[in-house]
């Protein structure tokens, strides 16, 4: 569990994550921009097991209000950058 | 071969897990069987240790045929049992071991036409056994013939009305006539007008019937194979094309067989949602629940308290289901749905309930669905809120007598007293089945999910 130190780490840490939910060519046509939840087709349980994935393989505390950051790879980039380092 | 669904006839053994001499205990998963729609683990029911595998990896057989033979513990050798125990080599058609001296056939049964197991399930369905003809050894009843006589009409990917161009013919029993030459036209079906396996006469010269390769594309076929059905696809295209086939012929069955009504429900899930979220700022991930569980948990309560909901349609009256086990529609990525079952619903706690859902859906959605899952459903939900769509009309899986559905999470108006604002709600609805009740249950069956949604007494 290692948190990322640059953005572009971060990016490819969310992906990682996605990856493991749902891998496949809508992921690799994924926009850092996109919406995950839309693009994906992800609902709450897979959602769940990417946040759980995702506070797992970074060591991030991840709570139900941070949720909204994580809509698009970008945006999860941020949070995860910005919470790294604590 | 256990039955892994309603409709299911045969399964082909891809995957043996455990090897003779393994020690297994119920539960284990012991090997995985593909059918139409998914390959699924099957888990063992007994403890004890593995005798002999009888099915090699790749061969298709019938269900109720015998996988294996179990020595219990601690008797030391005589009175094997095939796994899964619904089906003991007993009852069977599959000749006895050649290694136990004497296989009797259900040692201490209480009757000689069936086993307990069958007896249990065949209770449980309200079918008089005596009334079931049997298929197996001395016309034992077997698990397979019950179903069949609980079923008769099997789904089927062909319309009502048979037709020359659309014959009424299980998949496996086109592949088989396909490869032994015969012309699906020219076949007879059985009483209940569709061609099985065994209304396909043998090949000319005698080929390992149970033994087709799982995959392979029939060649060439004497007639043109309905639209449903399409051969020389790719390995992948054909398990998906197989999958709309079953679901198509489920959903074509309860079409023809249920005079469905539809009643819905407006819910407010204001406090229910606020009272969620506390419950998960406190929770690290993996204990987190998401509405759906609650919604899921509601559900299943509200089957218990309306027994007229929870059951099945079974020749011509309606049999009570004795617990709630919660079917559950799982769509898949890349399309088309499995459906598989959480037993005992009602009396799981939530975050048992939430535990159960995530491992079954993610089970579904791995392809990857236990036997255990696959247990026959009391009544379905679906959950298309996730979709965004805001209600579903859902058709019912027969035998059931009920589907409910759940729409999104919708900010709606809403008029508390004399005040009006917005809250989150859900719109609930409850397709029934006719013969078995009128509107006015589903109704009630709503009201009770509302309550139980409002009751504090319900929370963790």
């Amino acid at each position: 569990m290692t948190a990322p130190t640059t953005d572009e780490h971060a990016r490819t840490v969310v992906r990682a994550s996605l990856a493991r939910i749902a891998p496949g060519p809508e992921l690799d046509a994924l926009a850092d921009t996109d919406d995950v939840r839309d693009r994906l087709e992800l609902d709450s349980l897979d959602f769940l097991a990417f946040v759980e994935h995702l506070a797992r393989s970074t060591g991030i505390r991840i709570d139900e209000d941070d949720y909204p950051r994580l809509r698009t790879v970008a945006s999860a980039a941020v949070f995860l950058a910005a919470a790294g380092p604590s | 071969m256990p039955s892994l669904g309603a409709d299911m006839e045969s399964g082909t053994l891809v995957e043996w897990t455990v090897s003779p001499g393994d020690r297994v205990h119920r539960g284990d998963l012991v090997a995985a069987v593909e059918t139409e729609k998914s390959v699924i683990d099957v888990e063992c029911f007994e403890d004890g240790v593995v005798e002999r595998l009888l099915v090699p990896v790749g061969t298709t057989v019938p269900v109720g045929a015998p996988l294996a033979l179990i020595t219990p513990d601690g008797t030391g050798g005589p009175s094997p049992e095939a796994v899964p125990p619904e089906t003991p080599a007993a009852a069977t058609p599959a000749p006895p071991p050649p290694e136990v001296a004497h296989a009797p056939p259900t040692p201490a049964a209480p009757s000689p036409r069936a086993t307990p197991l069958v007896r249990r399930l065949a209770e449980r369905l309200g079918l008089d056994l005596a009334a079931v003809p049997g298929s197996g050894p001395g016309g034992a009843v077997t698990r397979a013939d019950v179903r069949a006589a609980v079923a008769p009409p099997r789904p089927l990917p062909s319309p009502p009305s048979p037709s020359p161009a659309r014959l009424r013919i299980t998949p496996y029993a086109r592949r088989l006539a396909v490869e032994r030459g015969a012309s699906p036209q020219c076949l007879t079906p059985g009483g209940d007008g569709v061609i099985r396996a065994r209304d396909i006469p043998p090949a000319p010269e005698p080929t390992p019937a149970a033994a087709p390769p799982p995959e392979s594309p029939p060649e060439s076929p004497p007639e043109p194979p309905p639209a449903t059905a399409p051969t020389g696809a790719t390995a992948g295209a054909g398990a998906s094309e197989r999958m709309r086939a079953a679901i198509a012929a489920r959903m074509t069955r309860s079409m023809r067989e249920i005079p469905h009504y539809h009643v819905d429900a407006v819910l407010e899930i204001g406090a229910v949602l606020e009272r969620l979220r506390e419950v998960n700022r406190r929770a690290p991930v993996p204990d987190r629940m998401v509405p759906a569980v609650l919604l899921l948990h509601a559900a299943a309560r509200a089957a218990r308290q309306v027994p007229e909901l929870n059951g099945h349609w079974v020749d011509g009256a309606f049999v009570p289901a004795t617990s709630v086990a919660l079917g559950v529609v799982v769509s898949l990525r890349g399309g088309g749905l499995l459906v598989p079952t959480i037993p005992a619903a009602d009396e799981l706690p939530l975050p048992e309930l939430m535990a159960s859902l995530r491992g079954v859906a993610g089970r579904a959605r791995s392809g990857r669905l236990r036997s255990s899952d696959t247990a026959p459903a009391s009544i379905t939900v679906t959950d298309l809120g996730e979709t965004g769509a805001h209600s579903v009309h859902g058709l019912i899986f027969p035998p059931e007598v009920a589907l409910v559905g759940f729409g999104a999470v919708v900010r709606r108006p809403w008029a508390d007293g004399d005040l009006l604002g917005t809250r989150p709600t859900v719109v609930a609805t409850l397709t029934g089945d006719h013969r078995a009740t009128d509107g006015i249950v589903g109704g009630r069956f709503l009201h009770v999910i509302d309550t139980v949604l409002h009751d504090p007494e319900e929370w963790p």
